[in-house]
């Protein structure tokens, strides 16, 4: 053992640092006690501002305490000349850096220098920017800074193509950013509040396809991208008028749920009184709309969004927007040109040639598929469906339902060009309902032998509806039967009804055909 | 208090302070092994050394001195001193290990007439600027400059060197200018870059000749071009045993390859492919998917299976990567040659992958101040606890006992003889008579002072390590390492570039026709390089020196006739890591200490208990046959002032170094005379 470096026990080294944490509690406990105590005596001096300043320069997340300092801060801001005042604050700022060293996450830090600068005369947002880089620097993913960014940039009116580098900056040097993808999505639209027609139609998809080769398993750039190539929001505008003269009624039909407040009906020229109710009681906003009137219309205006619906004389008419005129469908995916879409389809096919297995590639494609042509890519999609359910089969149910969606919505194009108001679409493995309000003037429907679990109170949008077949689901709730004027005839062979109290209406045989009774 | 004799007797005694040698000194002492370390030459660090730039061209005067003169050595000295049944085995002189050294300076070489009539160091300069072969004139003059006031050019510059380095770790440097009593503020003034943060502003000022001699302290010049993975075995060592406190490093910034004359960046890591400009879209997908692969190709041996009898190029195309990506792989990634075999090369890509993102965005870090500190750093730790230091001191023989054929003592340069209980020494220290096989392979290198960088970018300050495939398919792959005046290697304005490959000719028919193919190499000396936009688009040559290092890492112990407790340790190879010298001072470490931690961390300061007298006092630290009264209070006061070291070491890391410094400079003088 000769020659050795004599060393502590770790036993010997225990005792002392315990010794020294008992110490320290001690210290830091009185301190606290002495600050609360002088609070409650009122005292907003220096000295608080001394006391506090050590306490929480060793925990920052002493929310009190920075409360204390503000009340103390305001009174010594009343006594003080504005070069002190500045003075005073700045002084506060650096000791909030400190602090930050301590603590980056913060709340009680950040909040405290948001309020600081409102209190400042004179405040130095360059600094404040400076500060925020550094921080963004050393940890890309604080939000707290984030939002002290934005505030800063606000109020010191950085330009948003300075942002827009900061986060190219940042996405170079990791693209696994989403706060700074975020923080793109919110810029571009500021910087081009309408799409740009023409400018480099391939630039800003760049940065987003460099990153999903690179590493087509990362999620943001999906997400921003998928954002670039769909910022568009339906308009909200009636859709259909629907006008029945035998049944005294008028349905409307909106592009989104709306509560209808103030749409006036007006009949012939002549405004009328009516009364709106939705589909469905239990749905306050909704995209369909109904009226009862006793008059014999031949012609109605709805204001709001102002349709004109002619009745001639036949006893029931509408007027609608045509689903085949694309809109309808694409809206969730472009405000692109098609040229675009198409491009940015073949990109992803590209990948997809080299991630057969990714689950975002298959995704995007096809909900550029769907915004292209979904008649026409229906059979590539559907097996597109087929892969995602393979590969990702926690969430087959979320594809199965996205499926669903998209069938309907094929069907209902299919059904447009046929100008036919039947509605089938059996054995295609629905498992949902949606765009009910696309079918207000539909009669037939067959949906058997899909797997859907309910008819959903939507269901009662389908005002004209006469014949319903949904033979071999797993129908449990008839929820959507309710009031439908029109019904006469419906099959629910082989499903799982469970009766309740309320659905006591109609008469059971599970072996035949079920006859609704108005 | 120059000490007239060492203790007679030491645990382990190691010859040659290379890397692998300081390690072992290292792990030895810190485990209690009374340890003597010796070096015959002035400076640390063997091959592994850098130099200044004056100091290199001492070095280079030496070498030259040395192919003249083959010195004859008097074997009768130490005759006197081998008893019966003691057989003695010889060691070399003389060091062969350097050949073919050649140099060429392009640097303008006339004065620069401002300066002239102001700086005080005007009397020696002309006299730099005329030839190399007078470069030691004007290195004694900085010499004497320097506090000690030794006689050793190389040493002083060195330890001058050193002591500024340990003040200002990576202040700027003008700051230690004022530490030299000769540098006056004049100097400063015209000196255009003040900071290796800024960039030179003066772009139109010629770096002449005699600038790069009065710059001469702020170049490190390594003899061998290495970079640490950052998960390689000496990164792991370094932290492991806390060495890495006595240095401080710096992040490759970029991996470049030159491809069709061309030199671009290599994408490496995920940033890097993200951001690439050159590879398309599919491409980049392509190299992801590949070096993701990688990274676990063990999981999936289908992919790799009916490759392993072939070479990993094939593999490569077979994995569809496009002709781009292969020559990234294979040269830059896996840096391995067109035969290496898959599997092998697999291995390679994936080490490379693993070290990404410790440190940075490159897997290899550098040390600041040139690789010759990393041996040091062994060095100081080894003094920390307890080893001895004498440079320019070296073993004559080995004395060796019969009839158990080992080593039992050595007879050092000045006719002492030393017991120990292990020998260990360095390849170039052997004679060829104990050596089995004479055939070793050699490393071609290069070193270059150039104006700027082969890729200039946004920053200026980083280093790059540059992959050349081979320009004709028999030559070798060209390795090269281009350092930036941040890395503490060499003066503001210029870059020191490092060229290293496996040599099939001398290093200068191997490497000049990578340097005109990256460089402008002119004509005529301190020519002003043509205006035309082509030529002027690569950096000019200032300085170049080729020559060859013999590489002796193929060797084992097989390879030498010795007794079984000499160890020898080869010299530095061709790899741009260093795992090859680590993983040999392990394996030696064990054999000697087969139950002993290697290098296990060293305490924490705070955590040594010092009794007044040291260790040595307290335990019979020497088996005490052979020594004198004298010899053993000798030891203890050199004992006791190492000792003390840690004490001081914790607060300031320069008290340190002069501890270790103090070692050589305490025994060298006498020992000569």
């Amino acid at each position: 053992q000769h020659g050795r470096v004599k060393i502590k026990s770790t036993a010997q080294q225990e005792e002392e640092k315990r010794k020294e944490r008992e110490k320290k509690l001690k210290a830091y406990v009185s301190a606290r006690d002495g600050i609360l105590k002088k609070r409650s005596a009122g005292e907003h001096d220096e000295e608080a501002l001394q006391l506090t300043q050590q306490l929480l320069s060793s925990n920052p997340d002493f929310a009190t305490l920075w409360n204390y300092r503000r009340e103390v801060l305001l009174h010594l801001e009343t006594l003080r000349e504005k070069d002190e005042v500045q003075k005073l604050y700045e002084s506060e700022l650096h000791f909030i850096e400190a602090c930050l060293k301590v603590n980056p996450k913060s709340y009680g830090c950040w909040h405290h220098r948001s309020w600081v600068n409102t209190r400042l005369p004179q405040p130095d947002w360059t600094r404040e920017l400076g500060l925020c880089d550094r921080c963004l620097s050393l940890d890309e993913r604080n939000f707290h800074c984030w939002d002290y960014r934005r505030v800063v940039v606000k109020e010191s009116g950085v330009s948003v193509e300075q942002e827009l580098q900061f986060t190219d900056h940042l996405i170079g040097s990791n693209f696994s950013n989403y706060s700074s993808w975020h923080y793109r999505s919110t810029l571009l639209p500021q910087l081009h509040p309408q799409p740009v027609p023409d400018s480099a139609p391939n630039a800003k998809y760049e940065l987003a396809h460099n990153a999903f080769f690179t590493d087509p398993n990362d999620q943001s750039a999906w997400f921003y991208y998928r954002w670039l190539l769909g910022r568009a929001e339906r308009e909200e505008m009636i859709s259909c008028v629907y006008v029945s003269r035998e049944g005294e009624r008028v349905s409307v039909a909106f592009s989104k749920p709306v509560h209808v407040k103030g749409l006036m009906l007006v009949l012939d020229g002549q405004p009328q009184q009516v009364q709106w109710r939705s589909a469905h009681p239990r749905f306050r906003h909704s995209p369909v709309w109904v009226s009862f009137t006793s008059a014999s219309p031949s012609s109605f205006t709805s204001s709001k969004c102002k349709r004109l619906c002619h009745v001639l004389g036949s006893a029931e008419s509408w007027c609608r927007d045509s689903a085949t005129d694309q809109e309808l469908f694409r809206s969730e995916l472009s405000v692109e040109k098609s040229s675009v879409l198409q491009a940015e389809l073949q990109s992803c096919n590209q990948l997809l040639e080299l991630e057969p297995q990714n689950k975002w590639c298959l995704l995007t494609i096809i909900l550029l598929m769907r915004a292209l042509d979904p008649l026409g890519h229906e059979k590539e999609t559907l097996a597109h469906f087929q892969t995602l359910k393979e590969v990702d089969p926690m969430r087959s149910s979320y594809y199965s339902d996205l499926c669903s969606k998209f069938l309907i919505e094929n069907t209902i194009l299919k059904m447009e060009y046929a100008e036919v108001r039947v509605f089938s679409l059996s054995d295609k493995n629905l498992t949902i309902l949606c765009h009910l309000d696309q079918l207000l003037f539909v009669t037939h429907i067959n949906l058997s032998s899909n797997q859907l679990l309910r008819l959903p109170p939507q269901f009662a949008m389908l005002q004209c509806l006469e014949v319903l077949e949904a033979d071999d689901n797993a129908i449990e709730s008839l929820e959507g039967l309710y009031h439908l004027p029109k019904l006469e005839e419906v099959s629910l062979r082989n499903n799982r009804i469970l009766f309740s109290k309320k659905s006591k209406c109609f008469i059971r045989n599970p072996f035949s055909g079920v006859r609704a009774s108005a | 208090m120059a000490a007239e004799t060492l203790p007679s007797q030491f645990d382990v005694v190691i010859l040659g302070t290379g890397l692998t040698e300081s390690v072992i000194a290292a792990a030895c002492s810190r485990v209690g092994q009374n340890v003597l370390h010796l070096d015959r030459r002035n400076y640390y660090a063997g091959n592994w050394a850098s130099f200044t730039f004056n100091a290199l061209l001492s070095w280079i005067e030496e070498y030259k001195n040395q192919q003249e003169v083959q010195i004859t050595e008097s074997e009768q000295v130490w005759r006197s001193l081998i008893d019966e049944g003691e057989d003695v085995v010889p060691l070399s002189s003389v060091d062969s290990s350097i050949s073919n050294l050649e140099v060429f300076c392009y640097a303008s070489e006339e004065e620069e007439k401002e300066e002239e009539t102001k700086a005080p160091l005007t009397s020696c300069q002309p006299v730099n600027a005329e030839t190399v072969s007078e470069e030691t004139t004007g290195d004694s003059t900085e010499a004497q400059d320097t506090v000690t006031g030794d006689d050793t050019t190389a040493s002083d510059a060195k330890t001058q060197n050193e002591e500024h380095k340990v003040s200002e770790p990576k202040e700027e440097q003008h700051t230690s200018d004022i530490s030299e009593p000769s540098q006056s503020q004049e100097e400063k003034d015209s000196q255009p870059i003040s900071s290796p943060e800024d960039p030179p502003v003066d772009v139109e000022k010629k770096i002449t000749y005699q600038k790069l001699v009065k710059e001469g302290r702020r170049f490190n010049i390594d003899l061998v071009s290495k970079l640490m993975y950052s998960r390689g075995a000496l990164v792991d060592l370094l932290i492991k045993s806390n060495v890495s406190r006595y240095a401080e490093f710096k992040n490759i910034g970029r991996i470049l390859t030159c491809r069709n004359g061309k030199v671009e960046q290599v994408p490496c890591s995920r940033a890097d492919v993200f951001a690439s400009k050159q590879l398309t879209v599919v491409e980049k997908r392509m190299l992801m998917k590949f070096l993701t692969f990688c990274l676990d190709f063990e999981q999936h041996p289908e992919e790799y299976q009916d490759y392993t009898e072939k070479p990993f190029r094939e593999f490569l195309k077979n994995k569809k990567l496009t002709e781009n990506l292969q020559d990234f792989v294979l040269h830059s990634i896996a840096m391995v040659t067109q035969q290496t075999l898959t599997e092998e090369g697999l291995k390679a890509t994936q080490h490379f992958l693993r070290c990404l993102g410790r440190y940075g965005n490159t897997p290899f870090l550098f040390p600041l101040y040139g690789l010759g500190e990393i041996p040091q750093c062994f060095c100081r730790m080894c003094a920390v606890f307890g080893g001895i230091y004498c440079l320019r001191h070296s073993v004559q023989c080995l004395v060796v006992d019969k009839a158990s054929n080992k080593v039992k003592a050595v007879i050092d340069t000045r006719g002492q003889k030393i017991s120990c209980s292990h020998f260990v020494v360095e390849d170039s220290y052997i004679r060829d008579e104990q050596r089995q096989s004479t055939a070793y392979r050699q490393i071609s290198r290069a070193v270059l002072i150039t104006d700027r960088s082969v890729l200039p970018s946004e920053s200026d300050q980083q280093i790059s390590l540059v992959t050349i495939p081979p320009l004709e398919p028999s030559a070798p792959a060209v390795r090269m390492v281009e350092l930036c005046s941040s890395s503490m290697t060499c003066m503001p304005g210029t870059y020191l570039v490092h060229l290293t490959c496996s040599s099939s000719g001398t290093a200068q028919e191997d490497l000049a026709p990578v340097v005109s193919e990256l460089f402008h190499v002119s004509t005529i000396p301190g020519e002003e390089p043509s205006e035309g936009a082509e030529e002027r688009s690569k950096p000019a040559v200032l300085w170049v020196m080729y020559f060859n290092m013999r590489d002796t890492s193929a060797l084992d112990s097989s390879s030498y006739s010795l007794p079984s407790n000499v160890h020898v340790c080869t010299g530095p190879d061709g790899s741009l890591g260093s795992d090859c010298s680590i993983k040999l001072a392990e394996s030696v470490f064990h054999h000697i200490l087969p139950d002993e931690e290697f290098c296990p961390p060293a305490p924490n300061p705070e955590d040594i208990i010092y009794d007044g007298d040291g260790p040595q006092a307290e335990g019979p630290g020497f088996e005490e046959s052979a020594n004198t009264e004298a010899d053993k209070s000798q030891a203890e006061e050199e004992g006791a002032a190492h000792e003390k070291s840690p004490s001081t070491e914790s607060s300031d890391p320069a008290e340190m170094d002069s501890v270790t410094q103090q070692a050589p400079s305490d025994t060298t003088p006498s020992s000569e005379e």
